[in-house]
């Protein structure tokens, strides 16, 4: 059996009379690239927020990489990685100023920093653009290093807010092998996305609708379930019913 | 017509619903007022005085206690112990002292001539001044009570009368001010923003892709500043005239058609920064902190003009608040009318155009 | 109805950065026209220029027969406009704000509107609901009212459906389509390449240069190399083995499948195929020949 990384127990969010959260249970296992999808204003973004330590629930509980959501936040967020489209590196530093930095946050050392810039550099194939400004680089590569160093630390779970909007269709393709990578090495993959086709790398993948998880399964089961060609098919049989969309 | 109205009412919608923007826009100058028309004020009133009476005589003893029943000095403490001066002052609990000899009397009466040593804190020159003045002033009483039995001819006896202010209040000088001051931050940050602000959440870019004219968007936005401001003026002279006792002594109306020319200086003069600037943060970094400090020094309210070197007082002549603090001051507290304010009302208005020509001239109509 | 010639944008103190390099297109009077390429690629400023917000550098550009440049007055007196992200006034409610850019535009809602009366009526129960505090998909609707309110014969739409569900997105361009109808010419910009089939003729763009223009249809037949679409049980096991066969050009994902292209003169590639994946000890190997996707076509134009 394996591992389970992520627990959920009628997690909830209230914001006055409106539920944005409605109870969902569900659990990641360790190692899974978990798909975390739901139209606009569904609730994922608030979901993955009280998962990432940054928001409190309202009712229910959530264990992440083994701390609770209420009382161990700081020890998730150590343990956690995050990267989102709108979240990334600071474009005013280099990239090793900023692999420094963010090493710096989650307490390398100098030694392990120096270590993991050269490794991340090669990696990436950025031995040019090193002591260049983030500004300077184009957005598929700020991308792949926003990635990059979110997993600095060695997390157990990264979790991945729409990752590769509006990147083009190469670029996009190069993270996604990122992501196998790195989840070949036993990490866990969090990631939201609105490409369908995307959501169907993942291992299992949960639709939300109107703050609800609606569907939980593999891709393949899904589609069977819904007797569709594609996760486009799926989705649009869930979501468009949607009374959030308003 | 209908397009200006558009943004005006649109304009209105933005102001009445932005409800810390209006806090700031009402609460500010109210809170100005009484802060500076009741806790700061430089009058002299129950001032701590150290007096060492090394005589502790007939004529000691009456200039003590005539000093003890002015309300602009209460003793600290009548000592004679002269090793008591010095800590006193650097502790800070006494700003002036007063020193009488030991035969202050006997010298009076005998030598006709007697000394006295009255030591004040002049770090603070201003203050310094007035404390030995006043007690210059209750010494001279003294003496001419004395010598109102001896005949000695040829004396000049100064009366002195303090026009306008009799009593020497602070509010006076502080209402015009703080009027001054007021208005001009408050109109030149709220007009700041609002041009910047359409251009840094993107509701600009939409704005220029149609048939709008710079011009009508500029005195739409001034309009509903200007109707609050107007209300402000009505705000800070109520406060003034009823709670802080500074009666308004010439023309009411004549007040508020000043006021509405310099609210529109300023809010002019926001537009400008609203224009040049392209975030909020600066605009209003500039119109805050870029306008506090000129204003202040210049417009003449706390530190004289006159006293400043010839550049600056040239330069003074740009800031609009100098002017409408002697407008201001010469219809509350002198009670004046136009022909005497005219040259400063023009300067005014000169201001105005320029600031409104070449804010319609920096309005850009492209993005980059 | 809208045309550009050589238009070039640069931006930077020593105009170092080509946004824009010397893109050349026109759009027929009443046809959908994308604009298809990733964040970066130009369409915005391209966009910008067009709706006269930026002067090119060099080059120019017409829009409704009128000079971007000399004429900027009349193309934005003109055309409808619904830029990149939200701009309308969040604190005025979608009447309000509606209200408003008919008056600036010296028309009325009532004057044109039959234009936008299928997506207003989605709007409508929320009229008084102030504009920031609509759903995503909401707002864009609203926006797309805005820019239709005074019936304009072109419309420029720059990324109408960025970071919007598929849902929604699939629904909006529904709506685009109805519009069509109506004989409005559209220019739209999208990075969703699936969109781009939705379009009468796209132009693909990346890097500021324009890679083809072509009817989406003409686009895919165009595409050099035989498409086999081939599925199997691991994506990533399947994509390593397949990086290793000789026969394949490229080989990447596409949600289930992976889309491995071939020489146009490979022969029996399939059979070649399913044997070296056995032997690969890759499966459940499902192989079939397929027509190449605008993805497929703009992923081989980057190389």
């Amino acid at each position: 059996m394996p591992e389970v990384v992520i627990k959920t127990d009628k997690l909830t969010k209230r914001f006055g009379d409106f539920i944005a959260v409605n109870e969902i249970s569900f659990e990641v296992f360790r190692g899974e690239i978990f798909g975390f999808l739901g139209a606009n204003g569904a609730g994922k973004t608030t979901a993955m927020r009280m998962l990432i330590g940054l928001s409190k629930p309202t009712s229910g509980s959530a264990v992440v990489a083994g701390f609770d959501v209420y009382k161990e936040t700081e020890n998730i967020k150590k343990n956690i990685g995050y990267m989102s489209q709108k979240f990334s590196l600071y474009e005013d530093l280099t990239v090793l100023e900023n692999i420094s930095f963010y090493g710096g946050i989650y307490g390398l050392s100098d030694a392990e920093i120096k270590t993991k810039s050269d490794q991340l550099v090669t990696e990436l194939g950025l031995q040019n653009q090193a002591k260049k400004l983030v500004a300077s680089l184009p957005l598929g590569w700020k991308q792949k290093l926003s990635f990059s160093v979110a997993l600095l630390h060695e997390p157990k779970i990264i979790f991945l807010d729409e990752p590769t909007g509006g990147v083009d269709p190469l670029t996009r393709r190069q993270f996604w092998d990122l992501i196998y990578a790195a989840s070949d090495k036993g990490i866990t993959i969090f990631v939201t996305t609105h490409y369908m086709d995307e959501a169907e790398y993942c291992n299992r993948i949960s639709i939300m609708v109107d703050g609800k998880i609606e569907a939980l399964d593999s891709p393949q089961n899904l589609k069977k379930g819904f007797n569709a060609n594609s996760m486009d098919e799926v989705f649009y049989e869930l979501a468009r019913g949607a009374k959030r969309a308003e | 017509m209908k397009q200006f109205l558009a943004f005006v009412k649109k304009e209105f919608y933005h102001v009445l619903r932005d409800k810390r923007t209006l806090l700031i826009l009402f609460g500010m100058p109210v809170a100005q007022i009484l802060i500076f028309g009741f806790a700061l004020t430089n009058e002299v009133k129950n001032e701590k005085i150290l007096i060492v009476d090394n005589a502790k005589d007939v004529s000691s003893q009456r200039i003590i206690s005539e000093i003890s029943a002015s309300k602009y000095f209460q003793i600290e403490n009548s000592v004679s112990d002269p090793s008591q001066i010095v800590p006193s002052f650097k502790k800070g609990i006494i700003r002036v002292a007063l020193i009488f000899p030991a035969d202050f009397h006997n010298d009076l009466m005998h030598l006709h001539k007697a000394q006295i040593q009255i030591i004040a804190d002049a770090s603070d020159p201003n203050v310094a001044t007035t404390l030995t003045n006043y007690i210059s002033a209750i010494i001279q009483d003294y003496q001419l009570n004395l010598n109102q039995s001896y005949k000695i001819p040829f004396r000049i006896i100064p009366e002195i009368r303090m026009l306008y202010n009799p009593e020497l209040k602070g509010a006076p000088n502080f209402v015009p001010g703080v009027m001054a001051l007021v208005l001009m931050l408050i109109c030149v940050l709220m007009t700041a923003i609002s041009i910047v602000k359409e251009k840094e959440t993107g509701t600009m870019e939409i704005l220029l892709v149609s048939p709008f004219k710079p011009v009508l968007v500029i005195l739409a936005k001034a309009v509903p500043y200007l109707l609050l401001s107007l209300i402000n003026v009505a705000t800070i002279l109520l406060l003034s005239v009823f709670v802080l006792q500074v009666p308004v002594r010439g023309s009411v109306l004549l007040l508020f058609a000043e006021s509405t020319l310099f609210i529109i200086t300023c809010l002019t003069l926001g537009i400008f920064i609203s224009i040049k600037t392209n975030t909020q943060q600066v605009a209003m970094l500039v119109s805050l902190m870029g306008m506090l400090l000129p204003t202040v020094l210049f417009s003449g309210f706390m530190f004289p003009i006159e006293n400043m070197p010839v550049a600056l007082q040239v330069f003074s002549n740009i800031i609009p608040s100098k002017w409408f603090y002697i407008i201001v001051k010469s219809i509350m507290i002198k009670g004046v009318g136009f022909s005497v304010i005219w040259k400063e009302t023009l300067a005014l208005v000169v201001i105005t155009l320029f600031l409104f020509f070449i804010s319609i001239k920096s309005f850009k109509i492209r993005m980059a | 109805m809208v045309t550009a010639n050589n238009l070039v944008k640069t931006y930077g103190k020593k105009n170092e950065i080509l946004a824009v390099d010397h893109v050349s297109f026109s759009v027929n009077e009443g046809e959908i026209f994308g604009l298809i390429g990733p964040d970066g690629a130009g369409k915005t400023s391209i966009f910008r220029m067009f709706t006269t917000l930026l002067l090119p550098d060099s080059g120019d550009a017409t829009v409704a027969g009128f000079n971007v440049i000399k004429n900027y007055k009349q193309i934005r007196n003109t055309v409808g406009y619904m830029p990149g992200r939200f701009s309308l006034y969040p604190d005025l409610s979608v009447e309000e704000n509606l209200n408003f850019f008919a008056t600036v535009f010296g028309t009325t809602i009532q004057q044109n509107y039959d234009l936008i009366k299928e997506i207003y009526v989605q709007l409508e129960p929320f009229k008084k609901r102030r504009a920031g505090k609509l759903s995503g998909g909401m707002k864009q609707k609203l926006a797309l009212c805005c820019a239709l309110i005074h019936k304009p014969t072109v419309l420029f739409l720059d990324e109408p459906t960025t970071g919007v569900d598929p849902v929604s997105r699939k629904e909006f361009w529904e709506m685009l389509k109805r519009l069509k109808a109506q004989g409005i010419t559209m220019l739209v910009s999208t990075p969703y390449m699936d969109e781009a089939g939705l379009c009468d003729r796209i132009a693909l763009i990346q890097n500021g240069k324009i890679l083809s223009i072509e009817t989406p249809a003409n686009i895919s037949a165009s595409y050099p190399d035989k498409l086999f679409a081939v599925k199997a049980n691991k994506m990533s096991t399947l994509l390593r083995a397949l990086s290793k066969f000789s026969e394949v050009i490229t080989s990447y994902a596409f949600g289930e499948y992976a889309h491995v292209a071939a020489k146009k003169d490979a022969s029996d590639f399939e059979n070649k195929l399913k044997k070296y994946l056995e032997e690969e000890e890759i499966e459940n190997v499902t192989i079939k020949q397929i027509t190449a996707s605008i993805e497929d076509c703009f992923i081989k134009l980057l190389k």
